[in-house]
């Protein structure tokens, strides 16, 4: 089957979902608040019926679906990205007034709580951007994001200082990724293994010496001081977003520039171009005069400390104290998000804010009392991310030379 | 002689030993450096040396006299049942590892990276431990049809994979790590419905599973070992004759070793791919039955253990040959065994099993290294190779 079609015949099936929830949508409303406390402008909370609401989201989708197929059966013999957005968008939209009919369904508290979940998963998605770009494999976030955690609460307990904890958490997710490029890049081991097994060791690294070190002496090693939040003023101020956005620790803020500086630095500089050189055909790169072992080690290590800074926000920008296997998978869900963002750094953040939103709602409707079991909503991001590699929503291909060593002849 | 000698110490067999050496050197350095006694010595070492080298060697021989007892034979127990229970725990513990490792080693030897070890484990396990619980036959019908259902259980979790693979080209590595989250939230929710869970049980665990479904505990109830064992080894003879003497495995390792060459050789690649990971995930549902219908006995949210990722460095470490698998799986089985009695009796932490296994196979996978470590020179041979 052509790739084209497939996309207009995944969001035909998709939009059966939307027909099923229109059909059996129950009389009552939805209220919906949008405000907090800090804001200057208090929107008033408004209720919205189930079925209106419904109707009017599964109408969007058959005109999605149909803008699909004309696109498809026309000339342009693709599906455009915007068309694929307004569908997602109106599916989403239905089914959370449909699970939160007859309740309150406070949206910003919802936004927040996906944000929390989705920054480790930012940082561990531009770690793998920037390792994949360059052409290896980075199953290893997982461990990234641990040894991050870790070290950052150990160092931040220790000096009573959560900037040196910061570092500490930035060299520890490097040296990870340090030791993956060696044996990736160096002794030519295959790096998916190298992945895997890193994760294991840095699990059993932590859990050693969080069972040996810190629990021994917990009010010394494991209580690290915590970053506040800082509002910044007027951007705090906008309904909605604003207390969402702008009311956070300065790890998030430093995710911003994050996402924003791999973007720009992949895409409009020299040395993006050369990674990304690097990452499609090693041997072209090298024969232009590009370093190619050297673009690697670069380019791997700052993934690792970028999933470094991550792993701190466990602890620094959270809990507080470290806790055995904390990052508890979201290194692979992270790995998961970067698929579904393409390898592009912006489409990865929006794919992990997708999956922070998925696995928060489970605490959304756990308040509520909503009868879907909350596993459902947690396998969301892993079935997302088999579709997405399965091809059904476009295809998706990595970097050419991704997960092949270079050999120098 | 000499040249058997010398092959030895420059080829794989070396390397893996020192490898394995290597990594029991790291993991007494942390139990070293963690214990207290060491601690405390080393602020006065100036003064009286010899007892921060007792203290080091209490520390680290110690905790490799309590895995030995805990892994091998117990010479300080008092009686024979408990001097012999160590080795048959490393049997119990190397069944399920070995089985699910097998699975691995078919996958890697064609060319397929199957991450989905402990997916296909829960599968296995859930279809066969729904058939011990729920279904009431004679003894020899109903035991050979709940292990049946879980080869078929696995098999299929991991047949899906290859037909994706192969329909989609969409990459095994990612669908089976994400399989595997799929497979734990599953289960996890079937043990809070009436599907699995046990009536009247506020906990997720299932009913136990009914006598005539069992494995054959053949050394008696005091002892964990069962006839999965004994399945493990047919597994081990089947792996063996699959890949290195039967047609398909032929194809198997065809296209291991070249896709393109193996297309054009005539053989279905499409097919092949979910006949690999059915047969890798039907031994990794194996795995699963030794755990519900022997073992365990029961259904849990741990039933998989960490079985699935254990396999991946037994299937590593023994170079995806199911008589390696099997030495390696035993290594596994005995250090899982021995770190449950060296967390009792000397406080290290069963962690340290973990960083001990990622090391060998870290180690394993880069015979330079290693060679670099030990001053080791390389072989002719090894080197033409």
């Amino acid at each position: 089957m052509k790739q084209s079609k497939r996309t207009t015949i995944s969001l035909l099936v998709l939009s059966l979902i939307g027909l099923w929830l229109f059909v059996s949508a129950p009389a009552g409303t939805t209220e919906i608040s949008i405000s907090t406390d800090s804001d200057i402008f208090k929107l008033p909370s408004f209720g919205l019926g189930v079925g209106f609401v419904s109707g009017i989201a599964f109408a969007a989708q058959v005109l999605a679906v149909i803008a699909s197929g004309y696109f498809v059966l026309g000339r342009n013999h693709k599906t455009p990205r915007w068309v694929v957005i307004l569908f997602a968008v109106a599916l989403v939209f239905e089914i959370l007034v449909g699970l939160f009919a007859g309740k309150t369904m406070t949206f910003t508290s919802l936004l927040q709580g996906s944000l929390a979940l989705a920054v480790p998963l930012i940082f561990g998605s531009l770690a793998g951007v920037l390792s994949e770009r360059v052409g290896v494999v980075n199953i290893a976030i997982e461990g990234q994001l641990l040894a991050g955690a870790f070290v950052s609460a150990l160092i931040a307990s220790l000096s009573d200082n959560m900037f040196a904890g910061l570092i500490g958490a930035v060299i520890a997710g490097a040296l990870v990724a340090w030791v993956l490029a060696v044996f990736a890049i160096k002794y030519v081991v295959d790096q998916i293994i190298v992945g895997v097994v890193l994760n294991v060791l840095v699990v059993g690294l932590t859990n050693f010496m969080f069972s040996t070190l810190m629990v021994s002496n917990l009010p010394f090693y494991n209580q690290p001081p915590r970053f506040d939040k800082i509002l910044i003023p007027l951007l705090g101020q906008i309904p909605v977003l604003g207390p969402v956005l702008f009311n956070q620790t300065l790890i998030v803020y430093l995710m911003y520039v994050a996402v924003a500086v791999v973007y720009v630095a992949l895409f409009k500089t020299r040395w993006g171009l050369r990674v990304r050189a690097v990452g499609e055909y090693p041997k072209a790169a090298d024969t232009v005069g590009i370093n190619v072992f050297r673009t690697r080690y670069v380019s791997v290590i700052l993934g690792g400390a970028l999933a470094g800074l991550g792993g701190s926000f466990f602890t620094l920008g959270q809990v507080g104290a470290f806790g055995k296997e904390m990052t508890n998978g979201a290194g692979y869900i992270a790995l998961a998000a970067l698929i579904f963002g393409r390898w592009n750094p912006l489409y990865a953040a929006f794919a992990a804010l997708l999956f922070g939103f998925a696995e928060n709602l489970q605490y959304g409707l756990a308040i509520i009392g909503s009868s879907v079991p909350s596993e459902f909503l947690l396998m969301l991001p892993y079935a997302l991310t088999v579709v997405a590699v399965a091809g059904l929503v476009g295809k998706v291909t990595g970097p050419a030379a991704s997960g092949k060593a270079y050999i120098k002849s | 002689m000499k040249r058997v000698m010398k092959e030895f110490t420059g080829g794989n067999a070396m390397v893996s030993v020192l490898a394995v050496l290597a990594s029991f050197i790291v993991g007494g350095i942390l139990i070293a450096i963690s214990s207290t006694e060491v601690q405390t010595t080393i602020t006065y070492i100036g003064a009286r040396p010899a007892d921060f080298f007792n203290a080091l060697w209490n520390s680290v021989f110690g905790a490799y006299d309590a895995m030995f007892r805990g892994a091998i034979f117990n010479y300080k127990a008092h009686d024979g049942v408990q001097m012999i229970k160590p080795i048959t725990e490393t049997l119990a513990y190397a069944t399920p590892i070995t089985m699910a490792g097998l699975g691995l080693a078919v996958a890697f030897r064609s060319g397929l990276f199957n991450i989905g070890g402990t997916g296909q484990i829960i599968f296995g396990a859930m279809f066969a431990g729904w058939v011990g619980i729920y279904v009431d036959l004679p003894f020899y019908i109903h035991f050979p049809l709940a292990v049946l259902a879980g080869i078929i259980g696995g098999g299929l979790f991991g047949a899906l994979v290859g037909f994706l693979k192969a329909a989609t080209g969409a990459n095994e590595v990612i669908v089976t790590i994400m399989f595997n989250y799929i497979a734990v939230l599953l289960l996890s929710y079937l043990l809070k419905t009436p599907i699995l869970q046990a009536p009247g049980s506020v906990n997720p665990v299932s009913p136990p599973v009914r006598d005539s479904a069992k494995y054959w505990f053949f050394m008696g109830d005091q002892f964990r070992i069962h006839g999965g064992l004994i399945a493990m080894l047919l597994a081990v003879i089947f792996t063996w004759w699959l890949l290195n003497r039967s047609t398909l495995g032929f194809r198997f390792r065809a296209l291991g070793h070249n896709p393109n060459a193996a297309k054009v050789a005539g053989i279905n690649i499409g097919l092949t791919y979910v006949l690999v990971m059915g047969i890798s995930g039907a031994l990794s549902g194996l795995a699963g039955t030794s755990q519900v219908l022997g073992t365990e006995k029961f259904l849990t949210l741990g039933v998989a253990a960490s079985f699935g990722f254990d396999a991946i460095t037994v299937a590593l470490l023994g170079r995806s040959n199911p008589w390696g698998v099997l030495v390696a799986g035993l290594l596994f089985g005995g250090l899982r065994a021995g770190a449950v009695t060296m967390q009792a009796n000397q406080n290290v932490p069963i962690d340290i099993v973990l960083v001990v296994q990622s090391l060998i196979v870290l180690f394993i996978a880069a015979p330079p290294l290693v060679r670099a470590i030990f001053r080791v020179k390389e072989s002719k041979k090894a080197v033409a190779a």
